[in-house]
């Protein structure tokens, strides 16, 4: 039983740009983007820009009543993803895994009390375990709970814990709502941008936000059985920079290390590509290049997906895994939407245009609050 | 209490966290920007390394944070969400939203410690031993980690707080 590996055998993306995975790639190939600016929204005083959610479109659930929007995003997510597979999602044997920063944040606004007092309140276990029930699963759902780098994370925590063979699957899905608190927080930071985002670009100036759900669920498959053109996680890791609670190692470290760990074993010709984390922050994509160029990744084609989406926060590491697997499908490097002029200190690769590889191999990476980088380098499996 | 021994606070509530920083730590004044999550966090962790008997301090890739909660960063979130509530009072604090994710504890402790593993956090419904053991035990999997600070670190506010931590160490 030890030993299996991950092998992602369904997923979903809920985003502006659609419903299913399907059609939020079709609109990414098609360069489309689900950002736009809000002037006054939610009585913020500064505008921004963002991929904003119309609630209202989202499809029904059956007996939704009582359900946060949040909470909803994951179901619809989850459901989606069940029906593409005979995943059983009442087994003991399946695991839910979340990720999100902020969960049902959105409720603090609206109540006057700090303790949890009913059943739909904004702690991330309650969320969780209000979603388990509705889905029927009757495991304690695990919340990732690592700033951004969540989804990249849940991931690795998926693998780890099929590993061990105790579960046969384990549902990834990643969520952030966009609300006030949010919004107002990042901009009391000083790091969002009311223009379209600009990755590793000399104009960058900061971040778009973006709502969104994805769900990647994993199969744990014995090394000798796995299907030939099966996305694997081969290897992923985890590291601080040790730095700074709000601000990436100027050299990069945390970056630097998990980029190092999870290329053990593999040599740069065969990576199509990095999907960075590529926030459009002076500091962030800065701190990526540096990372890239000191492991030695820099003729690698480095991509963001912050300028179709918006940075999604829980979301942001599974779904910008999706969209990296079905590009790969295809032999695809996509473009870094917003991108046009390198602006960072190192001089690596980002992909300008749609490009074409043979290479069935990426690095996914992102960084977070805390000091915190994750990496995985996934595998598409050739017999 | 520490290794099985109680050691000697005083003050009520949060007060005792900077009691016992004053009496048992003292040369770290950015535990002061701290917010309630990562003091305990931080305090908790300060007891067992100093009695470890390593080396502190040199950065190593090899020791692992990783802590569970079921508050999540609540005293943060209510903090902050008191900073935007009103429109016409309304200053939202960056230095207070810095602190509404949960994992900020882990990076307050890699800062000190240098520790440039991994540091996760996560949060449960409950305090689910098994769980937590089986989550713990899956990390070495990541081969560069040789040991894990390990705990469950829930931090509601400033009269409701717990902290349970150790150390593993692969055999």
């Amino acid at each position: 039983m030890a030993g299996r590996i991950a092998v992602a055998i369904a997923d979903n993306i809920i985003s502006p740009l659609g419903l299913t995975s399907e059609e939020n790639y079709m609109a990414v190939k098609d360069g489309r983007t689900g950002l736009a600016r809000y002037t006054g929204q939610w009585g913020l005083p500064d505008p921004f820009m963002a991929a904003l959610i119309d609630r209202e479109s989202l499809p029904s659930l059956p007996d939704e009543e009582g359900l946060t929007i949040f909470e909803k995003m994951v179901i619809l997510s989850i459901r989606q993803a069940l029906s593409q597979c005979d995943v059983d999602v009442t087994s003991e044997r399946t695991l839910l895994i979340l990720s999100t920063t902020k969960g049902n944040v959105e409720l603090l606004g609206k109540s006057t009390t700090q303790r949890c007092l009913t059943p739909s309140c904004p702690l991330l276990g309650e969320a969780a375990k209000t979603i388990a029930n509705y889905l029927r699963n009757p495991n304690l759902p695990i919340v990732v709970s690592n700033a951004c780098i969540s989804g990249v994370c849940a991931q690795i925590e998926a693998s780890r814990l099929l590993a061990t063979g105790r579960y046969d699957h384990a549902i990834v899905c990643g969520a952030d709502v966009l609300s006030p608190f949010i919004v107002s927080g990042f901009q009391s930071l000083k790091a969002l941008t009311d223009e379209p985002c600009r990755p590793f670009d000399i104009d960058r100036t900061g971040i778009n936000l973006g709502d969104a759900a994805a769900t990647i669920i994993y199969r744990g498959v014995a090394a000798d059985a796995l299907p030939s053109g099966a996305w694997t996680l081969v290897k992923g890791a985890v590291r601080n920079d040790a730095h700074h609670i709000s601000s990436p190692s100027p050299t990069g470290d945390g970056c630097y290390n998990a980029l190092r760990y999870v290329m053990q074993g593999a040599c740069e010709e065969d990576i199509a590509f990095i999907n960075a984390h590529g926030t459009a922050t002076l500091f962030n994509d800065e701190m990526e290049s540096v990372a890239i160029f000191r492991a030695g990744l820099s003729q690698i084609p480095v991509n963001s997906l912050k300028g179709y989406f918006g940075h999604t926060m829980g979301a942001a590491g599974i779904l910008e895994t999706i969209i990296s697997m079905r590009a790969l499908n295809e032999g695809i490097i996509l473009p870094t939407k917003g991108y046009e002029c390198l602006g960072v200190s190192k001089k690596i690769n980002i992909a300008t245009e749609s490009g074409h590889t043979d290479s069935r191999s990426f690095v996914k990476m992102m960084s977070g609050f805390g000091g915190c980088n994750a990496a995985i380098r996934f595998c598409e499996y050739q017999s | 209490m520490l290794n099985g021994h109680c050691l000697e606070t005083s003050g009520n509530g949060s007060e005792m966290l900077t009691d016992a920083y004053r009496r048992y730590v003292g040369d770290y004044p950015k535990f002061f920007k701290m917010d309630g999550l990562s003091r305990l966090g931080f305090i908790a962790s300060e007891l067992i390394l100093q009695r470890l008997g390593e080396e502190r301090f040199t950065p190593r890739t090899d020791r692992a944070v990783i802590l569970f909660n079921r508050s999540g960063s609540i005293e943060a979130d209510v903090h902050y969400q008191s900073t935007i509530s009103d429109p016409d009072n309304f200053f939202p604090s960056p230095s207070v939203f810095v602190y509404t994710l949960p994992n900020i504890v882990t990076g307050e402790i890699a800062i000190r410690n240098k520790y440039q593993g991994e540091t996760s956090f996560f949060v449960l419904e409950h305090e689910d031993q098994p769980t937590i053991q089986a989550m713990i035990e899956a990390s070495f999997e990541d081969e560069g980690t040789t040991s894990v600070l390990a705990g469950w670190v829930d931090y509601t506010d400033a009269h409701h707080f717990e902290a349970r931590m150790k150390i593993i160490i692969k055999e």
